[in-house]
């Protein structure tokens, strides 16, 4: 009976540690890294308005999984995240009249969150954004 | 029998990753036939967190961004000398509230974030200062919660005075929910009581307590960034956010346990869950609970005769759905909800003035007065 509880137990959080890494590989390059660490701010800093999912709220809150504004403006998405973000966008092909105040992090921290976000969700980023990329973009 | 045990195993785990939640009972309404309309009083504001009145009818405005701003005879203007605010994830200048015996003694109270003490990162902080023509001056630090953390969650802060002129305000888990909000030795995830000099209360619950912060007045709060003395008990009513699900209304009671995260009618924001059970002895049930979540930002308990059938009710503002609810109790029980002004924006704030009348403030817009149509 022990073991059969354990097995299981072994099991579904084998399950749940494969989900947590699928996105990654093993080897621990500084893309990867990056992510790891954005993904940490993105919990603490983002998620409880634009969820665990990235999926937002409709109306309120933009998606940034699957989001084409994200892709189509990796600086202006970078602007937002260091300077805030106010007034009209579309995402998606809605549009969004929201008011996100600047989150107060630090360049490499954007950079950690951007490289996040891209890289979650299905959404997806070969070209890693640096903290130098970061601190060029001024309000 | 051994098969009958594994069933019920994995109904549990199933059950449990699937985190079933009850809704709130009573869901919230479109009104009918709302005879109320809203009127800019002051435009063009971001994030307008807190908001007083001043005797002469004028207010004082903080943005979170760190501006406090005094809008008199239809003028804006930036007072100097406010705190110097660490603007970090929600984090920022937060509430404001004059001294109830403003007109004699001129006392100002304020909550933000900041960096004072050492460490990196910040901590929620209650100062005092006075109105100087538009300089804020004779400012007195009175509460700074320690440890300071690069956290960007849960602040709280709201203040309020009590009917014997104790000052409340609340402080949230700062993001370290398995830590701060049962242990009463360290800050965070609290509601505080002071004397209005920032001095500790001796009848204070947790004041003979060894190693206890005794400015505690109670515990086990996630983050309540709502906060209004009950004008016809006295009480100090609070609204708190859950993650997903498990907002809550509380009553504040001297030394109670609210029991976060131990019980919880919220689940992670993954849909996960950190705790089975929504009651324990020893912990207070809310008067209320909102799930789906409604991340209330503010209460307002309205005392006056403006609004038909309004008197009693309780106005909180609906961050995540942009609309003002407006619960309508019997007996201390929720027995009707109305969303009010639906789509008008985050709600971040909400009060009755002196004049009766309830003012909003909506990010990005400003301060709504709420008027009668026509």
């Amino acid at each position: 009976m022990k073991f059969i509880i354990i097995g299981f137990l072994a099991i579904s959080s084998l399950v749940v540690l494969n989900q947590n890494t699928d996105n990654y590989t093993s080897q621990k390059d500084p893309l990867t890294e990056s992510i790891e660490r954005g993904s940490e701010i993105y919990t603490d800093f983002c998620m409880s308005c634009h969820l665990a999912n990235g999926e937002g709220v409709e109306n309120v809150y933009p998606p940034i999984a699957k989001s084409d504004y994200l892709f189509k403006n990796r600086e202006e998405s970078i602007r937002a995240i260091k300077y805030g973000q106010q007034g009209v966008i579309t995402v998606n092909g809605k549009t969004y009249n929201g008011n996100m105040a600047a989150l107060g992090l630090s360049d490499d921290e954007v950079a950690d969150v951007m490289n996040y976000i891209t890289n979650s969700w299905g959404n997806k980023n070969d070209k890693i954004i640096t903290e130098e990329e970061v601190s060029k973009i001024k309000k | 029998m051994k098969q009958i045990h594994l069933f019920i195993i994995i109904a549990c785990i199933t059950f449990s990753a699937c985190a079933q939640q009850t809704e709130s009972e009573i869901k919230a309404e479109s009104p009918k036939d709302l005879n109320y309309t809203t009127e800019l009083l002051v435009p063009d504001l971001n994030i307008p967190w807190g908001m007083t009145f001043l005797p002469d009818g004028s207010m004082l405005i903080t943005e979170k961004s760190g501006e406090l701003i005094h809008f008199k005879d239809g003028k804006k203007t930036n007072i100097e000398g406010a705190p110097e605010v660490y603007v970090r994830g929600q984090g920022g200048f937060l509430d404001i509230v004059t001294h109830p015996d403003y007109t004699n003694n001129g006392w100002i109270y304020m909550t933000f974030a900041s960096t004072e003490g050492g460490g990196d990162g910040g901590n929620t902080a209650l100062i005092r200062a006075k109105l100087e023509g538009n300089t804020l001056t004779n400012k007195e630090l009175l509460y700074k919660a320690t440890p300071n953390t690069k956290k960007g969650q849960h602040w709280g802060s709201r203040i309020a005075f009590d009917n014997d002129g104790y000052l409340y305000f609340s402080i949230g888990d700062r993001g370290n929910r398995d830590v701060n909000p049962q242990d009463i030795t360290i800050d965070c995830g609290k509601i505080y009581r002071l004397n209005d000099d920032g001095t500790i209360p001796e009848d204070n619950p947790f004041i003979d307590m060894e190693n206890a912060k005794t400015a505690i007045y109670s515990y086990g709060h996630r983050n309540p960034q709502g906060m209004t003395k009950n004008p016809f008990t006295g009480a100090i009513w609070v609204n708190e956010h859950g993650p997903r699900g498990g907002d809550e209304i509380n009553i504040i009671k001297k030394g109670k346990n609210f029991g976060w995260p131990v019980i919880s009618y919220g689940i992670n924001y993954s849909g996960t869950t950190f705790t089975d059970i929504t009651e324990k002895e020893g912990m207070e049930q809310p008067l209320f609970y909102w799930v789906p979540s409604i991340a209330p930002s503010s209460m307002a308990i309205v005392s006056s005769d403006k609004y038909l059938n309004w008197k009693g009710n309780v106005l909180v503002g609906a961050l995540k759905f942009s609309y003002l609810e407006r619960l309508v109790l019997e007996n201390n029980e929720v027995v009707k909800r109305e969303k009010l002004f639906e789509d008008i924006g985050r709600v971040r704030n909400v009060v009755q003035g002196p004049d009766g009348y309830i003012y909003m403030a909506v990010e990005g817009k400003g301060i709504l007065k709420i008027v009668p149509e026509n």
